[in-house]
This record gives C-alpha cells, sequence and structure tokens, in this order.
C-alpha cells in the first residue's frame, strides 16, 4: 500500500483520541497502539479485563443456498456440521498450500431452517485478498453471495477473567453470555448506560489474548456508545501493543509475520486446526505431500535465558551458523524475559533444544519450549 | 507546558545533561524520549572507569516495542552508573530527568558542553 493511501478509521476514532490512544497506522488503519502503556494494558488484560478495538479485521457474511458446501471447499476446517452460533478456527490455503489468511468462521443460519448464514471474520490486511479468492471460488455456488459489512459495523473484543461479569452486567436479556461455551456466540440487547437505549449486539467467546473474553459485533452508529457502556462498566482500553504482546505470550500466530503465502499450517504447527477427514478443499493435496514427504521447517517458540528481546527477522543460531528467522519476539511480562517463535530447520525444533538468537550482533542463548508460553490459570 | 527542566541542557538525540559545576556532567533520556520508546524493560551502560568519546555509542536502552542505542554527547569517563536504573527500567518512564538517570561522567573536555541546547532549544526542535 502506498504511504499516500488515506488511511481508514474505525467508528471509535474519536474514543480513542478522548482516552489519550496514541495512534498508528496500521494495516491502512489508523489504530490505537497504546493507551496508558503495553505493560499496564497486558496486566488489566491478564488479572482484570480490557477491551480491544478490532473493528478493522474483516467481517464478512456468506450466506445463501450451498454457503456451507462452499466454505467446505475453501476452508480447511468442517463448516456444515457446526451447530447453531457455533465457530470454529482455520485457514484459507492456496492451491500449494500456503496460508493466504486464518479466520474464524460462525454460524448464523436462522434456527428455523428457512436459510444458510456464516459469518466469517478474517485479518484487515488480508481482507481486499479473501474477498477476491472468495469471489473467484464462488461460481460453482450459484446460490451462495457474500457481503462485505466491514465498515458498516464495529468490533470490540473484551478479555480478562472479568469479561464474562462485565457482558453480564451489559446483557439485558435472560440469556447471559457467561453461558456461553469457547466459540459459541448469541445474538443480545445490551444496554447503552443507565438511561441508554437498547441495542443489538453479536456476541462470540473468542479472542487473541489468551484470556477468556467475548468479541462484540454491533452496527456502526453504537460502537461508540458501547465503548463508553464498557468503559464505564471499568473496562481498560488496551491497544495493539498490549494485544501483540498477549497473542504471543498465547502461543497466537499473527499471520503476515509467523505465517503467509510461503507457509503451510503444518509448517506452523497448526495441523489440529486441519481437518485432513474432510474430502477435497483448496490446498488438501498439497499438504498430504507435504505430510508424506517431511517437513523441511518448523514454527517453534523459545524464550531467551538472558537479557534483550528477539524481534521479528532476527537470525535463529545453532554455534554461529544461521538455521532459521524470527517471525514474532516481545518482552513478555508474564515470564519477564525475551519470548519468541520462529521457523528452524526441522531437525533442530526439539524441545528444550538449545539454540541462540542474533540480537543486532550480540548472540543470546534461548531455549526451545513448548507453546503456548502462558496459560490462564484454571 | 514543556516537560524539560530549565536546569539541564539537552541534546537533539533526546539525551539530557546536568552539568554540575565541579567537572562531572550526569547523563539521561529526555521525558520525551521515554514517552517514545515506550515501557522500558532492559538498559545496557558502560562500565565504570571506561573512557568514552562524544557521540559514541554508550549503551542500549530496549522497550517492549523497539530497541535504541544511547550516544554520548560529552567526552571523558564513566565515574557511575545508575544500577538501580538497570534493576528497575520502569524509573526511566516514571522519572527520565531524576531517578532515571544513567551515567555520571568525568568531562574531558568542559568546551563540548557549549554545543548542548537549552531546554527552549531543545523543545522547538521537537516542535519542528
Amino acid at each position: 500500500m502506498s504511504s499516500d493511501t488515506p488511511l481508514q478509521r474505525t467508528p471509535l476514532l474519536s474514543n480513542h483520541i478522548a482516552a489519550n490512544g496514541r495512534m498508528v497506522p496500521f494495516a491502512g488503519w489508523e489504530m490505537p497502539v497504546q493507551y496508558e502503556g503495553v505493560l499496564a494494558e497486558a496486566k488489566a488484560v491478564r488479572t482484570k479485563v480490557g477491551m480491544f478495538d478490532v473493528s478493522h479485521m474483516g467481517r464478512l457474511y456468506i450466506e445463501g443456498t450451498g454457503s456451507g458446501e462452499f466454505l467446505e471447499h475453501v476452508l480447511t476446517f468442517a463448516v456444515t456440521n457446526l451447530n447453531p452460533g457455533k465457530a470454529r478456527y482455520g485457514f484459507v490455503l492456496t492451491e500449494e498450500g500456503g496460508v493466504i489468511d486464518d479466520t474464524v468462521v460462525y454460524q448464523q443460519s436462522p434456527e428455523d431452517g428457512s436459510g444458510e448464514r456464516y459469518l466469517m471474520i478474517c485479518n484487515a490486511a488480508n481482507r481486499p485478498a479473501i474477498v477476491d479468492w472468495l469471489n473467484e471460488h464462488m461460481g460453482d455456488y450459484p446460490g451462495v453471495t457474500m457481503t462485505d459489512f466491514t465498515t458498516e459495523s464495529v468490533m470490540i473484543a473484551v478479555q480478562g477473567p472479568a469479561a464474562a461479569a462485565i457482558a453480564d452486567s451489559l446483557c439485558v436479556g435472560e440469556e447471559k453470555p457467561s453461558t456461553l461455551k469457547p466459540f459459541g456466540s448469541m445474538a443480545q440487547a445490551v444496554k447503552l448506560g443507565a438511561e441508554g437505549a437498547l441495542v443489538e449486539v453479536f456476541i462470540g467467546r473468542t479472542g487473541y489474548t489468551g484470556e477468556d473474553g467475548f468479541e462484540f459485533v454491533a452496527d456502526a452508529a453504537d460502537g461508540s456508545n458501547l465503548w463508553d457502556a464498557l468503559l464505564q462498566a471499568g473496562v481498560t482500553p488496551c491497544g495493539l501493543g498490549s494485544r501483540d504482546v498477549l497473542r504471543l505470550e498465547a502461543g497466537l500466530r499473527l499471520h503476515g509475520s509467523d505465517m503467509d503465502t510461503s507457509k503451510t499450517p503444518l509448517e506452523a504447527g497448526l495441523e489440529r486446526f486441519v481437518n485432513m477427514k474432510k474430502d477435497a478443499f483448496i490446498g488438501r493435496e498439497a499438504l498430504v505431500k507435504q505430510s508424506a514427504d517431511g517437513l523441511a521447517q518448523k514454527l517453534v517458540g523459545f524464550k531467551l535465558l538472558d537479557s534483550g528481546i528477539p524481534r521479528h527477522e532476527y537470525t535463529i543460531l545453532n554455534k554461529d551458523v544461521q538455521i532459521g528467522i524470527v517471525t514474532s519476539g516481545s518482552y513478555s511480562p508474564s515470564l519477564d524475559t525475551g519470548i519468541g517463535m520462529g521457523y528452524v530447520s526441522s531437525e533442530y525444533s526439539v524441545l528444550a533444544n538449545h539454540i541462540h538468537i542474533d540480537l543486532r550482533g550480540r548472540p543470546v542463548e534461548a531455549e526451545i519450549v513448548e507453546l503456548p508460553f502462558y496459560h490462564r490459570p484454571k | 507546558m514543556s516537560e524539560h527542566p530549565s536546569d539541564l541542557q539537552y541534546t537533539k538525540e533526546h539525551e539530557w545533561v546536568r552539568v554540575e559545576g565541579d567537572g562531572t556532567a550526569t547523563i539521561g533520556i529526555t521525558h520525551f524520549a521515554q514517552d517514545q520508546l515506550g515501557d522500558v524493560v532492559y538498559l545496557v551502560l558502560p562500565k565504570v572507569g571506561s573512557s568514552i568519546a562524544k557521540d559514541s555509542k554508550m549503551g542500549e536502552v530496549e522497550s517492549v516495542k523497539s530497541i535504541s542505542d544511547l550516544f554520548v554527547p560529552l567526552s571523558g569517563e564513566v565515574l557511575e552508573i545508575n544500577k538501580d536504573a538497570i534493576d528497575h527500567p520502569e524509573r526511566i518512564n516514571e522519572d527520565p530527568h531524576g531517578t532515571g538517570w544513567m551515567i555520571k561522567v568525568k568531562l574531558s573536555d568542559e568546551a563540548e558542553v557549549q554545543q548542548l541546547l537549552s531546554a527552549e532549544d531543545y523543545d522547538k526542535t521537537l516542535a519542528s
């Protein structure tokens, strides 16, 4: 994207500015990277509850006769057997098995069986590519339509151990969000303040932080008031900076850094989100072949044994020979050390193996560890 | 109102210097610099007793978001480093011109002090 393309703004821009958000360009959008500070925000999510404006992420309705079968064809996971309201995570792959995007798809078909509808959430930077890819492959499914309603809506992720209590307190219906299982969802009326209007909000028990939490989708016009209602309920505004720290601690891959069309889900260590029992989906044959041939490289998680922070594109060494490259790195407040993920030649991708990360000319010893780095307390 | 005290002197590279009047100076990074960096988690400083030359690298300051080299604005010998700030890098965010100081230097060329900026001139470089 050229630098003179105007940045897109979410409906929450004025809320971010009011909360002293530091706005930065991200994937073509003007987004808050932090408010109070990355560590304070990460702590709020780990110990209480924080919220993120994720309105930049793509929101697509795939609906009409055959939409389930169509999605089965372009996704690595089963779709047609999803129960009402339930969601799954997985990938859209190229024929070569490369990851075009990772996505969450919710089943939203009317309960009376009168039709089919799915909600697909994709990464902001990949929305144009996903829309093109789906359009390109929709030809054999004449009953299917796609509606991109990203800019007509907002999405707010409310994350942390107190998220369920907050979500329940805002919802007026008898059915409470806290009764949802992970990857379940419901439509709910939310009251915006004591005197406030009731607005319809879609709530999914999903997130990208490793904590319990919910993602709220509402009309763009209601977004600002919904954010304020959450703020008044005591939720801490959190930016992209803390989101990146939290997702890395939770071992969650970031498309564009940890995977892209040059990597398969097998190399990324995410085969559990690929349903090989499905007869056919785009990329399946390439994965079958790669599985039989063996993997040349694998994604590993590592933690530094000395001070310093690994960062994207730093070199991974065995003695002084390069064996891989860092794709994500950060300081981990939960572990109080530098952590990262990266691809190494398969022979080195052994748990407890010691490697070195080249921190700007200073090789620092690191240990390959199991992902995720952080487990939330039971 | 400026966050940068008028009794300190500054560099365009966002260091501050307190010239102590006995041939020594204390050096740190400015409020503006710590605000840009965000949460500081690691600080690397030179050894006590080492000689440092003006504009050479004296250490690194690393935040969650980024890593920056620290350049020394004056030549001299390192008399003292702030070990407390190495153990508690959050001092640099909380009190960059006070408890977040970094090194004390015995100056070898006091004329170099003339090249430093006043608080007012430093703020002008930030505004431009």
